[in-house]
């Protein structure tokens, strides 16, 4: 009777943990709203790991609070005399065995897990053309922000990262300078991008991100990069195939974008004179530029991954970087007057692939 | 030649602490050192909840937020952690195995120097133009890439330090393998002495992996070379893998002592034998050994590949069947015993459950899938926060009120303990319970900052007032030890009543050579035996009263510290340094750098040289002089007056 009951509180205990759980935080940026299939597996290891151990915690603490109130020398007297127990081979070995249980019922998702989502050799598969099928992303960590590069269409974008739903997303992670680590919280954990070897993993991307309260996912940099290793965030936005082929092909089509020198916009004449040699404003091409690729910056939610997506905000960014991000590398690198920067922050909000 | 006879100057006081190689008062200046170091990175990580407590503070810069993370994690693990641990070792482990002193006296005061003098190096960089910024963990590309001299105050003074560190866990070894009362077999060793060994053990293997990856660090930013420089073929991945070979095995070495103060308290306010020591000493020496194959479990999503991080996986979850077992044995102790809540056992019984939730959620960190998404998160925080303060800070605190009287002939206030305990027990609660969910729901770890409307506000506003309390609970403790000085000392044996083991057979305040004759052990938990078998004195004899050999004191441990510390000097400013070539660190000319390593080095040099020349056989206390220190202390204990007529 009572151990019945002792389970019905466990088991209401549990229930209202996970509704409690999967409640927690924001949409677009908790590990608790699996938004991918990599994200959701994590999450059921986590909810399967969480429910074993919380049994552990309940059942020791319930022992030690039976054996605490139980053997109070207050209840039990002040003269009494323990019996000097030595121990019992029978009580150790249950309490190595049952752990022992509880672990290989751990291991064994854990092990296929790891497995699965180790395999990234769908990368290399091709179609009869010789051309690759899977969706490959070429990340690069930079302090302090991230390109994004599509080898298999020949574009490259910078801080948002733009992905199909429904379709496995390959990455190759790399890092330019130190080291830091890619994460996506809702979608699926985390890989390291290292400064001397590329790391190769994949996740799933299910929920469009229009219906999301900010519109996009939230990513992370995960290991520490220096003073700004807080400030380069990243944004996600997952568009359903068709939108995203249209995305492309309007990314594709402004190969040969440039901006000049002798424009009457003051922004764009002042863009071409200072930001034109670290940033590009056509999406096609490689990696490997100095400064983000600026092709989507009216598109964005963000700028510099975390400031509100303003002319305003956009103008003091680029007057004072170092005030907001610490250590970023865009510092001194061009001198330009606050009416220049006022109009570079306009010129630069018409840049845009979805408009 | 009476401990209590006469009233030393101030000043005579001082040289015998400088000079002092008697385990009892190195274990004073741990405590002192390691209380201090505690205060400062305590401090640290109240400025970073600050910080925390509301998004987008600007209440500090970034680097200065680096800086302290850095500085908080190597000082709380290395500078205060250890040498605290170290105190109650010092103070504790030769009086449980019935020796006068430890194996090496000289060297034991020479690695608390070198320790302490690396500790100050370290924390000079605060005055002298930047502390490291690379985390406590000084990845390679980061700490690489960091300018200005920060990184190498870290190198350095660590290197410095461990060497301490590295010394003292050797003696430990030696004393516990060789200096045992006549009787005390290993397996009745009490279960402190027997997690100080394995402890010590620890040290022995995983410090030399941190003085050469330190080493390859400081070649790599001081003299050009590219161990860790992957543009010129080095590899940061030989860093992380060199640091977690020594970082993982860190953790027990903090936490395997604190498990063996558990072990002492327990029994004590339980009234009842160790549950299970048999197998305690068998989990103890499995947790030790198992502690040195899972470090790479720190690099889940490093990319080792699937295989690596499987067996890595499996590994890390099998830490959990030792400790477990040991966490039942613990309850199986109070199960049938008689508990006395004392200020030590509350903090015993705190520790319990904390324990056992930092250890499962190892355990879900273990499986690595799941690390990808809790690894470098607030999880993790609030993970390794349950086990350092839930199990190594609980323990320090409670074995502080539990060995007081040994140590100080003093008490500290039950009362104000109590409320001590309390404060601090919630407080801790409140900062890193909620920490498991800043993580899951995203927010990544080492963030000096972060924007609003993420979820996390709440949270962490919260998590700052839990840092507040235990930062007041901390404070209440310090006022306690501050008021323990002027109470009334203790002068007894036996102190609560229920002791068992051979330390507190001893009558305080204890004679500086400890037992006036070495003991004989007759069983596991000898005091206790002695006592219920009548025996008022706590202990009977191996030897008759005679001559006692005792270590002369020396200054020369400080001198060589003092030297090394010197020669850091030198080597940091060294011109030749990546950092002082880029111009974002002050160096001096090669003459004075060279000039500062030969003349540092050199005084430690010629102290050895001292040392080794100059027999130094120590002296001998003779018969007459130890009945007559003996007839001193019944006197001071009977009157409460120093001195007889001497």
């Amino acid at each position: 009777m009572i151990k019945g009951l002792k389970k019905w509180r466990l088991f209401s205990l549990l229930a209202v943990m996970t509704v409690f759980l999967a409640a927690c935080g924001e949409e677009h940026l908790s590990t608790l709203r699996p938004a991918g299939s990599v994200g959701r597996e994590q999450f059921n290891l986590l909810m399967l790991t969480t429910i074993i151990m919380t049994i552990v915690v309940v059942v020791v603490s319930i022992i030690y609070l039976l054996a605490f109130f139980r053997f109070r020398r207050s209840r039990v007297g002040e003269n009494v005399m323990p019996k000097q127990v030595e121990g019992s081979h029978t009580l150790e070995v249950i309490w190595a065995v049952i752990p022992i249980i509880l672990l290989i019922i751990i291991a064994i998702p854990v092990i296929s897990a790891t497995y699965k989502f180790a395999d990234v050799s769908a990368m290399e598969d091709v179609n009869e053309n010789g051309e690759k099928t899977a969706l490959t992303v070429n990340v690069t960590a930079k302090l302090y922000w991230w390109e994004f590069e599509y080898p298999n269409q020949g574009i490259v974008t910078a801080q948002e990262l733009v992905v199909p739903t429904g379709e496995r997303v390959y990455f190759n992670l790399m890092a330019a300078d130190v080291k830091h680590s890619f994460w996506i919280p809702a979608v699926g954990g985390k890989m390291d991008t290292n400064v001397e070897n590329l790391n190769k993993f994949y996740l799933d991307f299910e929920k469009e991100s229009k219906d999301l309260e900010e519109g996009v996912f939230f990513g992370k940099c995960a290991e520490l990069c220096g003073p700004s290793h807080a400030l380069m965030d990243f944004k996600v936005k997952t568009l359903s195939p068709e939108a995203f082929d249209a995305w492309v092909a309007s990314m594709k089509a402004t190969e040969g974008n440039t901006a000049s020198a002798e424009s009457t916009d003051l922004g764009e004449a002042t863009f071409a004179n200072s930001c034109l040699g670290c940033h590009a404003v056509s999406g096609v091409g490689v990696a490997g530029a100095f400064g983000p690729n600026l092709t989507t910056f009216g598109d964005r939610n963000r700028v510099a991954g975390f400031m509100d997506h303003t002319v305003e905000k956009t103008a003091d960014w680029i007057m004072d970087p170092e005030y907001y991000k610490p250590g970023n590398l865009m510092t001194d690198k061009y001198n330009v007057t606050e009416e220049e920067a006022q109009a570079i922050a306009e010129y630069l909000m018409t840049l845009s692939v979805e408009k | 030649m009476s401990s209590v006879a006469q009233k030393k100057s101030f000043g005579a006081q001082v040289w015998d602490f400088l000079t002092t190689v008697d385990h009892k008062k190195i274990a004073i200046l741990y405590l002192a050192a390691g209380t201090l170091f505690f205060a400062i990175a305590g401090l640290e990580a109240l400025f970073m909840r600050f910080q925390l407590m509301f998004p987008e503070s600007t209440f500090m810069s970034a680097g200065t937020f680096n800086e302290l993370l850095t500085m908080h994690g190597t000082t709380m693990l290395f500078l205060a952690a250890t040498p605290l641990l170290f105190a109650f070792m010092n103070a504790i482990v030769p009086l449980q195995i019935g020796a006068r002193d430890v194996a090496f006296p000289f060297l034991n005061s020479l690695g608390f120097w070198l320790f302490f003098l690396g500790a100050v190096f370290l924390h000079l960089s605060f005055f002298l133009g930047g502390a490291p910024d690379a985390g406590w963990t000084s990845y390679a590309s980061l700490s690489l890439y960091s300018p200005g001299h920060g990184i190498d105050f870290y190198i350095l003074g660590l290197q410095i330090s461990g060497a301490g560190t590295l010394i003292s866990g050797i003696n430990f070894i030696v004393t516990i393998i060789t200096m045992r009362a006549p009787g005390m077999t290993f397996m009745r060793m009490p279960l402190f002495t027997w997690t100080t060994l394995v402890s010590s053990t620890l040290i022995l293997f995983a410090f030399p992996p941190l003085t050469v990856s330190l080493f390859l660090l400081l070649v790599d930013r001081m003299f050009g070379a590219n161990f860790f420089d992957h543009l010129m073929g080095g590899n940061t991945i030989i860093w992380e893998h060199l640091f977690w070979i020594f970082g993982h095995p860190e953790v027990y070495i903090l936490v395997l002592p604190a498990f063996g103060l558990f072990s002492e308290i327990i029994p004590v306010f339980a009234r009842k034998r160790l549950f299970g020591y048999s197998s305690m000493v068998f989990a103890t020496i499995l947790i030790g050994f198992l502690g040195f194959m899972v470090w790479a479990h720190h690099m889940f999503t490093v990319g080792l590949g699937a295989t690596a991080n499987a067996i890595f996986a499996v590994a890390t979850m099998t830490i959990a069947v030792p400790t477990g077992m040991k966490v039942f044995n613990w309850i199986l102790t109070i199960w049938g015993g008689s508990i006395k809540v004392t200020v030590p056992m509350l903090y015993a019984l705190g520790f319990i459950p904390s324990f056992v939730a930092g250890g499962v959620t190892g355990v879900m960190m273990a499986a690595a899938p799941l690390d990808y998404q809790l690894h470098d998160s607030y999880f993790i925080v609030a993970h390794f926060h349950y086990v350092i303060v839930g199990g190594i800070v609980t323990a320090l605190f409670g074995a502080a009120h539990f060995y007081w009287p040994i140590m100080f002939n003093r008490v500290l206030s039950e009362k104000l303990g109590v409320i001590t305990f309390w404060i601090f027990f919630i407080g801790f609660h409140l900062t890193f319970f909620l920490q498991h969910f800043l993580g899951l729901m995203g927010m990544p770890r080492r963030v000096f900052t972060f924007m609003p409307n993420q979820g996390w506000d709440l949270f962490n506003l919260i998590s700052t007032i839990g840092a507040i309390m235990m930062g007041i609970g901390v404070i209440l403790l310090v006022l306690n030890v501050l008021l323990s000085i002027k109470s009334e000392p203790v002068n007894r044996r036996d102190y609560w009543g229920d002791g068992r083991s051979l330390e507190w057979a001893l009558e305080t305040p204890l004679p500086f050579y400890n037992f006036k004759q070495t003991p004989l052990v007759r069983g596991y938990d000898p005091y206790w035996i002695e006592k219920h078998e009548g025996n008022k004195e706590g202990m009977v004899y191996a030897e008759p009263l005679g001559d006692i050999h005792m270590p002369n004191n020396s200054i020369l441990p400080l001198v060589m510290s003092i030297g090394m510390f010197i020669a850091g000097f030198g080597a940091l400013y060294s011109p030749w340094g990546d950092q002082v070539i880029a111009g974002t660190a002050k160096g001096i000319s090669p003459a004075l750098s060279v000039g500062l390593l030969i003349f540092g080095i050199g005084m430690t040099v010629v102290a050895m040289i001292t040392r080794s020349a100059k027999d130094d056989l120590g002296y001998y206390v003779t018969k007459a002089e130890v009945e007559a220190t003996e007839k001193d202390l019944a006197h001071y204990r009977a009157t409460g007056k120093k001195g007889g007529n001497k």
